[in-house]
């Protein structure tokens, strides 16, 4: 799993992925795999073409639909950090404030985010208000015990050291506490993102004017295989370029763990 | 960190948090906030939970719709802990299987598990069938990926050790790895067991027949919010349920290893 340069591991990857896409096409030339179920590769192409650069699928074209999709998982994922974060430090940091606290977190915690779809739709309908309070739950939660545990995780020295230099206050959170919960904040902030990104595809396969999920729901309707293949890709995508996006932002906050 | 609070102050601060949750939710219920049909009280939600034992709604009781639900659960779950935890295994002494399966495993980990939902209605229909296939998208990947690591960390003193004996690649894989792993694959099969009933809630909200997602989406559809209340408890009480129990079993395998 882990990307080693060994040169041997590259080939048979590239060989193991070229084997699949192989089959795929022999399997769809001779047959075996039936179109109504799974698009054969021009099938594929031409949907892809049709919702990149044609007229589009679902009310737009994949840009549109992306535009929306990631618009929405932004939105839900800051203002669920933004609260989730500064909570979860505060609770590790301070026994009352997790005392006080958690109780109401244990009671939101077990609930799946997908759970709060019917209520959030029955709350505020199919708007991206609804949405971003789903993202919301989504990205909530994670954030909250990734930065508890990152304070809990704090050596105890390390903050005595600090209170004995005279380190205190803001200057105490913003130079010790922060830094040394980052690398747990950041695998809350990881899992938070995941976690928007398929609250998102779900709420926007139970009810959307646009976006990815959007374009899955109608392709499923229309039982247009070969979309329903282009849409998951357009997630993947997404999902994949995200991803990059936080891993870029986590190497740079933290420049002493540049080895890693 | 703050010092330890005495027994008595924690009570009383857990119980005020639980006092403003609920005190909250029972005053802008009571006043009106939001018209009843959408905020109803606590005790509004308990009142409908329990007619829900006895009353079915959209076709079943509360504990039927339960019922389906976690049958397509165990089985979608089982088949995935099936599937990965043995490949993941097999990946981390096999090289070449490692090298096989990684670069396609890491080209699907990017779908999120719902978007299969739309071939899983396809390919399985809206019973059993597609559900569990979106128990299994959500709950294979950890399953797979703590093995692998639980087998990829195995002290190599001991893969030697079996080696010096004379010991062959399956019997290595099955007496030394999968014990050596087992607090890692137990990790990831609860990792596991949490994305799987997410998953399946949300396939059962998207499209299936039956189930406690389907209640959930049918009381939306009628906004009956107790209703929809209730759901969300049951699936929230459910997967805390899957969670202890698997929690039990990591501390006790740990207890086993000394830890």
């Amino acid at each position: 799993m882990s990307a080693t340069r060994d040169p041997s591991r590259l080939w048979t990857g590239i060989a193991s992925v070229v084997a699949v896409v192989g089959l795929w096409i022999v399997g769809s030339r001779t047959g075996f795999i039936d179109r109504q179920v799974f698009p054969s590769p021009p099938e594929f192409l031409a949907a892809a073409r049709q919702l990149l650069i044609g007229e589009g699928y679902a009310e737009g074209r994949i840009h549109e639909h992306i535009l929306q999709s990631v618009k929405l998982i932004l939105m839900g994922f800051f203002a669920a950090t933004a609260v989730g974060v500064p909570l979860g430090l505060w609770m590790g940091w301070s026994r009352r404030a997790e005392a006080l606290i958690n109780p109401i977190f244990l009671l939101i915690r077990p609930i799946p985010a997908l759970a709060w779809i019917p209520l959030a739709i029955v709350w505020l309908g199919l708007d991206d208000a609804a949405k971003v309070m789903i993202l919301w739950f989504a990205a909530f939660v994670p954030s909250v015990i990734n930065s508890y545990t990152g304070v809990r995780g704090i050596e105890t020295p390390i903050i005595e050291a600090s209170r004995m230099l005279g380190v205190r206050g803001w200057s105490l959170v913003k130079d010790v506490i922060v830094p040394g919960a980052l690398p747990s904040i950041f695998t809350g902030l990881r899992l938070s993102l995941q976690g928007c990104l398929t609250a998102l595809v779900a709420a926007e396969l139970l009810g959307a004017l646009l976006g990815m999920g959007k374009v899955l729901y109608q392709a499923g309707l229309d039982i247009y295989p070969a979309m329903i293949l282009a849409g998951m890709v357009a997630v993947a995508l997404v999902g994949f370029g995200l991803t990059a996006v936080l891993d870029f932002v986590e190497r740079r906050s933290m420049p002493w763990r540049r080895s890693h | 960190m703050g010092d330890k609070l005495k027994r008595a102050e924690l009570m009383w601060l857990s119980l005020a948090g639980l006092l403003i949750f609920f005190g909250v939710w029972t005053f802008a219920a009571w006043v009106e906030l939001a018209p009843r049909k959408f905020l109803p009280l606590p005790s509004q939600v308990v009142e409908r939970g329990i007619e829900l034992l006895t009353q079915p709604f959209s076709g079943q009781t509360l504990q039927g719709h339960l019922a389906v639900s976690i049958e397509r659960y165990l089985s979608g779950f089982l088949l995935a802990a099936a599937v990965g935890v043995p490949l993941g295994l097999l990946m981390g002494w096999y090289r070449w299987l490692d090298n096989v399966i990684t670069p396609l495993f890491d080209s699907l980990r990017f779908i999120a598990p719902i978007a299969w939902v739309p071939f899983a209605a396809l390919w399985f229909g809206t019973g059993i069938g597609g559900p569990m296939m979106i128990i299994f998208a959500g709950a294979f990947a950890p399953c797979l990926i703590n093995a692998y690591r639980g087998a990829r960390f195995v002290d190599p003193k001991y893969i030697e050790a079996a080696q010096v004996y004379g010991a062959s690649g399956p019997r290595i894989v099955y007496e030394v790895l999968l014990p050596a792993s087992l607090p890692s694959i137990i990790a990831g099969l609860r990792i596991s067991a949490g994305a799987g009933w997410q998953s399946l809630i949300g396939a059962e909200l998207i499209a299936a027949n039956s189930g406690v997602g389907l209640m959930m989406v049918r009381a939306q559809g009628a906004l009956d919010t107790s209703i929809v209340m209730v759901g969300m408890v049951a699936v929230g009480v459910f997967g805390m349920l899957v969670d202890v129990a698997l929690r039990g079993i990591e501390k006790r395998v740990q207890r086993k290893r000394g830890h």
